[in-house]
């Protein structure tokens, strides 16, 4: 029903209401979205002078042929295969086994959650300190390898698979929340008929897992693939959090920080570079994204 | 305040994009509600009496025509500036408010001279209450009041700032039987005492009939009839009116003129008046009301008998006939009269008041005398 | 039937190891996330010397000291930090919150040109990673002479047209009879806003606050890229300040009391509105 409230006032009235919003949406995301693709052509931009020579794919290629950003490919993309399908599957393991118990549900529910109220900076330091071997300690990890007969490695400045480990190791920490959070709530919005039926008809719990539980929840499981490789992607500051931020020393950069490094910092000052480097990162994620969600139209009834 | 309708009329553009006919909710409706009463807007749904009350309130604009409250032209006035009550059918008082809160609400938006102090506020509100019997109620938060106390809430609120009109959105379907029976009595009342002048759509003929000064029947946009309820009632000018009004529902024969008699199927039911012109012979529709049918064994209409519903005081018999146009013809009959359900039969003498006749095309009554067979015997 | 039984039995067996399994897994998942917050605090009062001296390290403390946290707030401008935190969060919070309502509340309830393909304008900046655009907001920031400045550390952090969203649907639940009623009784817009809108939405608004403080509380990217004062430091920068030039050589007890009391607001914030904050993640489905 389309009503006959004062018509004419309104249509100013309404942009007055949105009036706010537009300036900063078009200063702080529009503006600036057309901007940093500007920014990725103009070949040798002063940011002091704002001066450049000309328009040109130079930064895309210097980018390219930058070890730093190679090395941050190559990261990011080994955090990316490791952490998403390790941590999908954690969670949908603990989400099931959280359903099937009735007692504690709730507090557990909760105690997941913790990890995503609390800062990445901060907690960060203290996986450090469990993980780091200094002269003084071998730390906490090392001690429990000790039991096992295993011996100290320094997992924060040690050989490179060790510091992959606690990266991939916190990163899982750190996401588990959301998608345990998520997964749940699928779980829970399963019609119990469908339990009931399968139950009477002598369907062993497996078997009822495999062929109703997963088909009911897969649209959620997508979804958490989805957005948990568009969140690995972008890994920054748990990053940071464990190794410092001297990344390209430590050999642990990922993409997003070597955008700020270039932006930024010790060997900052190259928007261009950094613009080049963020576009790059964006055509990976949407054409992971899009493969995907080809991917999952073909799985999900 | 009196209020005129002249030429109302609200279209809408279609909704499939392809045809660009116009929906037609209201169409020239002309009338002028006399001050102080209260109008019934009466007829199923899509009549287009929500569109008429909105119309009124100005929620919404009409295409074409003219609205006036006494002497001034509201028709371009926005709602807030026309001085009218509103009353939701789903009461629309705000959750989160208090029953107090929600009367003053009218009264804090009171701008310039018309700005009261707090005191003058509450007294305000406090008279209202009394009025609509809530003052006890005040402090609570509608979630806690049961129907009918949210519905007097609504009534107070829309009442508080004294409106020049009440308009009234089918004020009683969210409440059960009980409750709308004594509600309306109760709104009734309230209208009674405050003199507003109050408009309110039902699809409920029997509350309609029950409390309106007037009642405005409508059917497709279009105004069927207005009268007092009893008078419409008595006399429905066309076959629709007389099918919305009364229950159990008018039954609706095939039947024909000849002979200077009515006919249903193949039996002359009743004479038409000796001393009016001859009737040349048609086909109409004869509607009879559950009451004209009167048990009597030599009465002219018989009919097969399927069943009897006691109601207490009436009994209501439910028969078939092969001229009824609808399935099961319904009659009341007074409890003391015997009925013998052994025999399949049964014949009816009909009360000639009751019965009416309607052009099978137009559907238009036609005004004719009739009579019972055995006075037109006697003539 | 005695085989019925037997059957009836290893059913149970099978049942309750399974469940057994199932109790150790959880319980062994909520250590690992609790082990890390128990570590910290434990740290946290232990004595400089006492950490020192354990090449292993010890679970548990027989002399708790509360030192560190003097420390923590004296060595360091940790106070600052949380004090410039809090100013932060509370601000663009509250300026968010402003801008959000408005245009959710034109976006639901009022009519005019434009407003359908508005809001498909605004739904597709949802989609915008903030990545990309730091660069040109960081630059311009910087042209504005903002650095180190609360402007420049707000302002590009208020949007969130997720809220707006989310805000949108919210309000277009209040029936329509409502607003009638409050136009017939002469209510301006904004007065209906405030009067009506925001009070029936208040679960909502209190998600919206609550994400949006954790997300501000948290927020690391942005005041690292625009702040290089320490004055003008929030906690996680502060936090990796702490790590790299605080407290002399590997004062790790102290570092923990400040994790401690950086952690400490969230954690209290959580506790208390946790069914809130969950039920709101679950639904909006973002990390900041």
């Amino acid at each position: 029903m389309k009503l006959f409230l004062s018509q004419k006032f309104n249509t100013w009235k309404g942009w007055l209401y949105l009036l706010p919003a537009l300036l900063f949406l078009g200063v702080f995301m529009l503006y600036p979205l057309v901007d940093v693709f500007i920014y990725s052509f103009e070949e040798g931009y002063n940011s002091a002078s704002q001066t450049y020579f000309g328009i040109g794919m130079y930064n895309y290629s210097y980018v390219l042929h930058d070890p730093y950003f190679l090395q941050a490919v190559k990261n990011t993309f080994l955090l990316v295969l490791i952490t998403v399908p390790l941590s999908t599957g954690i969670a949908l393991l603990i989400s099931v086994g959280l359903h099937s118990i009735r007692p504690l549900r709730e507090l557990l529910q909760t105690i997941y959650f913790l990890p995503y109220v609390t800062n990445t900076l901060a907690v960060g330091l203290v996986f450090m300190i469990l993980f780091k071997k200094t002269a003084y300690s071998d730390g906490f990890v090392n001690l429990i390898l000790n039991w096992f007969g295993a011996g100290p490695v320094d997992f924060i400045d040690g050989p490179y698979w060790a510091k992959m480990f606690v990266l991939c190791f916190y990163t899982i920490w750190v996401v588990m929340p959301f998608k345990i959070l998520i997964l749940t709530s699928a779980l829970a919005s399963v019609n119990q008929d469908y339990y009931r039926a399968a139950k009477v008809d002598g369907t062993s719990n497996f078997r009822i897992f495999w062929k109703i539980t997963l088909p009911m929840i897969s649209p959620m499981i997508f979804y958490l693939i989805i957005t948990g490789f568009i969140g690995a992607f972008k890994a920054y500051s748990d990053v940071v959090a464990l190794f410092g931020t001297d990344l390209n020393a430590a050999e642990m950069n990922t993409i997003v920080g070597y955008v700020y490094d270039m932006l930024y910092g010790d060997s900052g000052g190259y928007p261009s570079y950094a613009a080049a480097a963020a576009i790059l990162l964006f055509s990976i994620v949407l054409t992971v994204t899009c493969l995907n969600l080809l991917a999952s139209q073909r799985k999900i009834h | 305040m009196e209020v005129t309708l002249q030429d109302l009329t609200k279209t809408y553009p279609s909704r499939s994009k392809k045809s660009r006919e116009l929906v037609v909710a209201v169409k020239d409706f002309n009338f002028k509600i006399p001050d102080g009463t209260l109008i019934g807007l009466l007829g199923p749904s899509g009549c287009g009496k929500s569109t008429t009350l909105n119309l009124i309130s100005g929620l919404q604009k009409p295409t074409k025509g003219k609205i006036f409250f006494g002497e001034e032209d509201v028709t371009n006035l926005l709602p807030e500036h026309r001085g009218i009550g509103l009353v939701f059918q789903n009461y629309a008082l705000y959750p989160h408010l208090t029953v107090k809160q929600n009367i003053l609400f009218p009264l804090e938006n009171l701008k310039g001279k018309d700005k009261l102090s707090k005191q003058e506020m509450a007294e305000k509100a406090m008279d209202i209450a009394k009025l609509v019997q809530i003052e006890e109620l005040m402090d609570r938060k509608p979630g806690e009041l049961s129907g009918g106390q949210q519905q007097r809430v609504a009534i107070a609120r829309a009442l508080v700032k004294m409106p020049r009109v009440l308009l009234l959105d089918e004020p009683l379907s969210n409440l059960d039987a009980r409750l709308r029976l004594q509600t309306r009595e109760e709104i009734r009342r309230i209208q009674k005492e405050t003199k507003i002048t109050t408009i309110f759509v039902t699809h409920d003929q029997e509350e309609a009939m029950s409390i309106s000064d007037l009642i405005v029947v409508m059917n497709k946009g279009i105004v069927q009839q207005i009268g007092n309820p009893q008078a419409v009632y008595d006399n429905p000018d066309s076959l629709f009116v007389a099918k919305f009004l009364g229950t159990p529902p008018i039954n609706v024969f095939e039947g024909q003129i000849k002979n200077q008699h009515l006919y249903i199927g193949e039996e002359a039911v009743l004479q038409l008046d000796p001393l009016t012109k001859e009737h040349t012979p048609r086909k109409v529709f004869a509607a009879v009301r559950p009451e004209a049918f009167v048990l009597k064994e030599d009465g002219p209409l018989s009919c097969k008998l399927s069943g009897v519903e006691v109601m207490g005081r009436d009994v209501s018999v439910v028969s078939t006939n092969s001229a009824s146009l609808t399935p099961k013809i319904r009659s009341i009959i007074s409890a003391e009269n015997k009925l013998e359900t052994a025999n399949p039969v049964i014949r009816f003498a009909l009360r000639p008041k009751k019965v009416f006749l309607f052009d099978k095309e137009t559907e238009k009554r036609i005004y004719v005398n009739l009579v019972s067979q055995s006075e037109g015997g006697m003539a | 039937m005695s085989e019925y039984k037997n059957m009836k039995k290893t059913a149970r067996i099978k049942e309750v190891a399974i469940k057994s399994v199932t109790c150790l897994l959880l319980l062994f998942w909520a250590f690992l996330v609790l082990f890390p917050f128990y570590w910290m605090i434990l740290t946290s009062v232990k004595s400089y010397g006492a950490y020192n001296s354990e090449y292993i390290p010890k679970f548990y403390t027989l002399a708790p000291t509360l030192q560190n946290y003097v420390d923590a707030f004296t060595t360091v401008s940790l106070g600052k930090y949380l004090s410039n935190t809090l100013v932060f969060t509370v601000i663009t919070t509250m300026l968010m919150l402003a801008v959000v309502i408005l245009a959710a509340f034109a976006f639901a309830r009022l009519e005019f040109k434009g407003k359908q393909l508005m809001f498909v304008i605004f739904l597709s900046m949802m989609m915008i990673p903030n990545e990309l655009v730091v660069i040109t907001n960081f630059v311009t920031i910087t042209n504005l002479n903002l650095r180190n400045s609360f402007a420049g550390l707000i302002l590009p952090s208020v949007m969130s047209v997720f809220y707006i969203y989310l805000l949108k649907e919210n309000f277009e639940q209040i029936p329509d009879s409502l607003y009638y009623a409050a136009k017939v009784d002469n209510t301006s817009d904004f007065k209906y806003l405030l009067r009506v809108v925001l009070p029936m939405s208040k679960p909502t608004l209190i998600t919206i606050i609550l994400l949006k403080v954790i997300e501000c509380w948290n927020s690391y990217v942005w005041p690292r890229l625009i702040t290089d004062k320490e004055s003008y430091f929030l906690v996680s920068n502060g936090i990796q300040e702490i790590r790299e030039n605080g407290f002399g050589r590997e004062n790790i007890p102290a570092m923990m009391a400040a994790v401690v009391v950086i952690s400490a607001p969230l954690l209290l914030l959580f506790i208390m509105f946790h069914k809130k904050v969950m039920a709101g993640v679950s639904r909006g489905g973002i990390k900041g």
